[in-house]
């Protein structure tokens, strides 16, 4: 078989559309917002978003997808005597904004009044905008060619570390060109773009008894210059994958655990989710009534930053048209403060902090950032010095109950014995109560992973529950 | 069952009946499908597809008592794709102009290299099953016959314990039409609908003043209850799934989840209810039974048809034809219609669910298992409604004969491992058994396995067949689709259980 990329890369290629407009799609939310309070509305919000998407995937050194489109959606939130309504659409004809205006203001009208919900007051708007440095021009030029290019490269370097690497579930080129703008009749119209490239590469090892190991590797950032070099990224992929050979499982018990940065974002993550002011109220959260108190072991930093630099999860705005700051959530293992949007705010008698998302699809509600866990002053290497212990580097399973903070999941990983990690092992489950589990970190690693909009270092918890054989 | 239906008042002012707006794909004609097939075949492709599709869906949430939001959204596109050996080209526009459309197949053709003008294609409009017809789309009917849904739901949680201090339900109703027009000659255009209605309560108990931390015996539990299907608000009158019962079995589950014990950790003996349960099956042979994995040689069943791979009383089928079930379809996103697919028979492995492409790989009949979350997505092999067939033992019979072991009735998801097999599943709840009695409720636990390992560990297998009535969505590189799951009660020898109480 003979497959070549023509797509040329870049500007020089045919794009269907121009690339996206953070102006345009201002005008476009402003245009939605006067015709919309035209329309009858108390109050109105309106998120338009365009995207361009390239994906590219190549498996044993042919391309097997060229991914190719652009994207437009318009969100919109009606306030009609306190009541809300929330609609989307992807036509943008004048007749069709219109029509939806019309029709969601009338839609409103099926909800009940809820005070709280209304839109945020005027005096708490963003009046000025961060520029956080989230386009970079060369991206543009990574067209089709070079993603088959890199993706070969990365492929190729992970099949030739080792003979005993003997498939591969392909290496991946992901680039996406985005402008977002915003429009509330609080009294904001604002916009930005951001670009981001991905690449990641996962050989497939085999191993005894008809089982398959897989690894990946990924490297991402908003720049085209902060990606690794694919060859890199393959080779790691290629180790990570040969060093789950021979896996095994182990006896039931109870030791430390190591967490490495990629298994304990999800821990982060969960975290973070029974932090929100939204889960608060909703009495949907063991952490309800612990503000102020210890909820992690003095060790633990965490911060929920949308002003970073070329963050991953950046943004000048929130979904509300606040303005955004960097909150910190846990300073010494003390929770300083819940996240929340406006709504979640009013029920909890407070002010919002800046942190409301918000898609085309949905209306505000809380999320993070980019979250982070500040990384301590221990070497990650040092963290595995343990006469025994468990160091995890993947989790699986939705084993958390945010009520309760009742915490189990499926984990993989390796054993460490003597203070060196011994054998890798599988199928085994991993459980603790948050509270514990937090409380029990007694070591953070030097070496936050900035790859993602959850970035963590490497940590350590004195003790959990494995469940092996 | 239809004069229930009769209480449902339709629309009646004009704008809100405006609110469905007639789909576009009616406009849609086999002669501009032509055009737009033989665009996507220009540069040498050697078979290409077109996706129309329509969805228009509303949501409705209530939260202490009120009807918070009312959502409503419509989308459009078409994604055009492009086969030249086993390697896709895909685009899509959101834009149904003849211009727009051209450009995505154009886009998409650049995956082969080649050139030469197509033949003529020919398109036959398919005859396809019905397996989900019902009178009419809830989003023709007035939004008030729905909150008055979500009031049912709310005021029987409230009722049924004063220790109910939290209610949420929601209802989210959605018309999808697809039209699926291939260069092989497929023109296709199905309807479907659906309806998923769910219930979250949380359940308070003891004291502990706010604001100085937890109190001394405070416990708070959630508690969930949700059904899904395809189809209209007729929905509401099947047993069981009554607003009602929704309700007060999410109020059940988080009474009776308050004082749960910690679950043991280790190997032991596992029942697994009818019903739900059925997660074992998509987890532990359901993907790695996909043939892209199999052609591709990534999933630990490669190479293994006609194999023994599970114990002899497993008979595991993949149903796209199931009544109303949330994972059927008339026809598949590839254009092939529905079908009943036999994968593992009295625990022989007899069959992959394929895609086009690993079809044509294995030089079989496609079996319908073409799915794509959207227009914007390719398809590949999935899942529709996965099921254990019935077996002989009575469901007691089975619970009695385990010493100690967990009862596990509830899940809240499952994943698997395709390379080496090990799945998860979640349970929400679950009891322990001694001395064959089900005894204690026991805290959320996982159970982990290794799907061919597990599955030859099936020992006893009820006559109670269940088909799960849950929410159910598969995640799969990135793209989510319904599927539905099912099994009768089976025993599982030996699986690890993931408490916390070691020893």
């Amino acid at each position: 078989m003979s497959v070549s990329p023509v797509s040329p890369g870049g500007r020089g290629g045919r794009e269907a559309r121009p690339l996206p407009d953070p102006r345009e799609c201002q005008r476009f939310a402003e245009q939605m917002l006067s015709l919309t309070l035209r329309a009858g509305a108390d109050g109105a919000e309106v998120l338009v978003r365009d995207g361009r998407e390239l994906e590219v995937k190549v498996r044993l050194g042919e391309p097997e997808l060229v991914k190719e489109a652009g994207s437009r959606g318009l969100g919109l939130r009606v306030l009609k005597d306190h009541r809300a309504a929330v609609t989307y659409t992807s036509d943008f004809s004048e007749a069709a904004l219109d029509r939806l205006a019309r029709e969601t203001v009338e839609l409103a009208l099926l909800s009940e009044p809820e005070p709280l919900a209304d839109l945020p007051a005027p005096a708490e708007m963003a009046r000025e905008l961060p520029e956080l440095d989230l386009w970079d021009e060369a991206v543009l030029e990574m067209g089709v060619t070079e993603a088959i290019a890199r993706a070969r490269l990365g492929e190729s370097a992970a099949l030739k570390l080792d003979k005993r690497v003997t498939n591969s579930d392909g290496a991946v080129f992901g680039r996406t060109i985005g402008a977002s703008a915003f429009a509330s009749s609080a009294g904001f119209s604002g916009s930005y773009r951001g670009t981001n490239v991905s690449f990641a590469v996962e050989p497939i090892c085999d191993d005894a008894g008809g089982k398959k190991r897989n690894g990946v590797y990924w490297t991402a950032s908003r720049f085209a210059s902060g990606l690794a070099d694919p060859e890199a990224v393959g080779l790691e992929a290629a180790r990570r994958t040969l060093a789950k050979l021979g896996s095994r499982k182990i006896a039931t018990c109870e030791v430390p655990v190591v967490f490495s940065p990629e298994a304990g974002r999800g821990l982060l993550g969960q975290l973070a989710g029974v932090m929100s002011g939204g889960a608060v109220w909703r009495r949907g959260t063991y952490l309800a009534d612990r503000e102020g108190t210890a909820v992690a072991s003095a060790l633990c930093e965490i911060v929920d930053d949308p002003l970073l630099p070329r963050g991953p999860g950046s943004r000048p705005y929130d979904g509300e048209g606040l303005a955004t700051r960097t909150n910190v959530l846990v300073a010494g293992g003390v929770l300083k403060t819940f996240l929340c949007d406006v709504f979640a705010a009013r029920k909890l008698g407070r002010r919002s902090t800046g942190s409301a998302g918000r898609g085309v699809g949905g209306g505000p509600h809380v999320t993070t950032s980019n979250l982070i866990m500040r990384a301590g002053s221990t070497r990650a290497a040092e963290l595995e010095r343990l006469p025994r212990g468990l160091y995890v580097t993947d989790l699986m399973g939705f084993g958390f109950n945010a009520v309760t903070g009742d915490y189990s999941q499926g984990a993989g990983g390796f054993w460490i014995e003597g203070g060196a990690r011994a054998f890798p092992i599988s199928e085994i489950t991993i459980s603790a109560n948050f509270d514990d589990l937090w409380k029990g970190v007694d070591a953070v690693g030097d070496d936050l992973d900035t790859r993602s909009s959850v970035q963590v270092p490497t940590f350590r918890v004195g003790r959990m529950t494995i469940a092996g054989t | 069952m239809n004069d229930m239906v009769g209480a449902i008042t339709e629309a009646t002012t004009p704008r809100a009946a405006g609110l469905v707006p007639a789909s576009p794909l009616e406009q849609i004609d086999m002669v501009l499908a032509q055009r737009l097939l033989s665009a996507a075949l220009g540069s040498g492709g050697d078979y290409a597809d077109l996706y129309f599709e329509y969805r228009s869906g509303a949501d409705f949430l209530m939260e202490e008592g009120r009807v918070r939001t009312v959502g409503r959204g419509v989308t459009v596109g078409l994604g055009v794709r492009v086969l030249r050996g086993d390697a896709t080209g895909y685009a899509y526009t959101e834009e149904l102009s003849e211009a727009r459309m051209l450009d995505a197949a154009r886009t998409a053709a650049q995956i082969a290299t080649g050139g030469g003008a197509p033949g003529p294609i020919d398109v036959q409009a398919l005859k396809l099953p019905s397996f989900y017809p019902i009178e009419r789309s809830s989003l023709e009917l007035a939004g008030a016959d729905k909150i008055a849904l979500l009031r049912r739901a709310d005021a029987a949680a409230r009722a049924s314990d004063p220790r109910i201090v939290r209610v949420e339900a929601s209802l989210a109703e959605e018309w999808r039409e697809v039209l699926v027009v291939s260069s092989e000659g497929a023109f296709a255009h199905d309807r479907q609908p659906m309806i998923r209605f769910g219930v979250s309560v949380v359940a308070e108990e003891g004291g502990g003043q706010k604001g100085e931390g937890e109190g001394p015996g405070k416990q708070r539990q959630g508690g969930r209850s949700g059904g899904a299907g395809r189809f209209g608000l007729e929905y509401f009158l099947r047993p069981g799934q009554s607003p009602e019962e929704h309700g007060r079995e999410a109020a059940r589950l988080a009474l009776g989840m308050l004082h749960a014990v910690e679950a043991p950790a280790g190997t032991m003996e596992v029942v697994l209810a009818a019903g739900e349960s059925g997660i074992l099956l998509h987890e532990a042979v359901g993907h790695g039974l996909e043939a892209d994995f199999n052609r591709k040689k990534t999933s630990n069943y490669t190479d293994q048809l006609g194999q023994s791979v599970a114990s002899p009383l497993c008979t595991v089928v993949d149903d796209g034809t199931v009544d109303h079930a949330r994972g059927s379809i008339n026809v598949d996103d590839e254009g092939n219609p529905g079908r009943r697919n036999v994968l593992i028979e009295n625990g022989v492995l007899v069959g992959y669910m394929q895609d086009r492409i690993s079809s044509r790989h294995f030089k079989i009949p496609a079996s319908g298992n073409g799915r794509r979350q959207s227009f914007r997505h390719e398809p590949f092999p999935r899942m529709t409604n996965t099921f254990l067939t019935p077996g002989q033992d009575d469901p007691e019979d089975i619970i009695r004969s385990v010493k100690r072991g967990v009862y596990a009735k509830h899940f809240s998801g499952g994943q698997v491992n395709i390379s080496n097999g090990d799945f998860v599943f979640s349970l929400t709840e679950s009891y322990l058994i001694e001395d064959g009695r089900i005894t204690a409720p026991l805290k959320g636990v996982n159970l982990i396995g290794n799907g061919p390992d597990v599955l030859r560990k099936v020992t006893m297998l009820g006559h109670d067949f269940r088909m799960s009535d849950g929410t159910w969505t598969c995640g799969k590189e990135g793209q989510s689709v319904p599927v539905g799951i099912g099994t009768p009660t089976l025993k599982i020898s030996e699986i690890t259980v993931g408490g916390t109480r070691a020893g």
